[in-house]
């Protein structure tokens, strides 16, 4: 899964830009047990850093309660038409994803 | 040190946070600031998951406003926001009362980044949410209860 590219789209209006991620993940609460009655292992997304430009906007961090293949909307002051906006997460595997998009 | 500390939580960064985590000894210094708030996710009521975040008893405030439905048909996907008009405001949490970890996410805003969050949680059955924030290094809450006709946590 960890494979798939984020979705990000960011849009700047009246100076404020508003950006959207969707990201494609299981988010394994760990609770869950398969057909054979096995626990399926948490995994999840952990932490979550975006940035404009070069310049940290956000960072979250995750727990299991989050739904699968999050969705996350923020809005941050300033951000041109063309910047450059960036997504990176951390999952509790250690698996690691980042995307970037351009600011329409 | 007891000056210190307060200087630490005034300054109010999720980095501070973490730091006065670790100076209490629930996280030791030096994985401290890599590493997820697990003492937080891992709490399992209202009470342990403010403490771990460091915030004793937040007041109730109409200026926090969440935005959710009241009634989620479906617990696996329920859109959740978080908006709100107090100062500065450095830090946003959700909670969901009874799901087995109570902390949903944490979300840590520098300046510039407006206080107004939106994602989507997983709810076992019908609780109360909470969003918490942190605005000039106090703590304000909203709460509201969701209906869950079907949970999210399956299996």
């Amino acid at each position: 899964m960890a494979t798939n590219p984020m979705k990000i789209r960011a849009a700047n209006k009246d100076g404020v830009t508003e950006v959207k991620v969707l990201i494609s993940h299981e988010m394994e609460t760990g609770q869950r047990k398969d057909a054979s009655g096995a626990t399926i292992p948490a995994w999840f997304i952990t932490d979550l850093t975006a940035k404009h430009n070069d310049k940290v906007v956000l960072t979250s961090e995750f727990g299991t309660s989050i739904s699968k293949n999050p969705f996350l909307a923020f809005r941050f002051k300033g951000g041109a038409k063309g910047d450059k906006v960036s997504v990176s997460w951390k999952d509790n595997k250690g698996e690691t994803r980042s995307d970037e998009a351009a600011i329409a | 040190m007891n000056n210190q500390r307060r200087n630490v939580l005034k300054s109010g960064s999720g980095a501070a946070l973490l730091s006065v985590l670790a100076a209490a000894g629930i996280i030791t210094p030096g994985v401290a600031l890599a590493d997820w708030n697990k003492a937080a996710f891992e709490a399992k009521s209202m009470a342990d998951t403010l403490k771990a975040l460091g915030a004793t008893t937040p007041a109730d405030s109409k200026d926090v406003q969440l935005t959710a439905p009241d009634i989620a048909e479906n617990g696996a996907v329920v859109p959740i926001g978080v908006a709100s008009t107090l100062p500065n405001i450095t830090m946003v949490a959700i909670m969901i009362e009874k799901n087995p970890s109570t902390l949903a996410a944490t979300f840590t805003l520098p300046a510039g980044t407006e206080p107004n969050i939106q994602t989507r949680v997983k709810m076992g059955q019908t609780s109360n949410v909470f969003a918490v924030v942190k605005s000039d290094g106090k703590f304000f809450m909203t709460s509201k209860e969701i209906k869950v006709t079907m949970g999210g946590c399956g299996g």
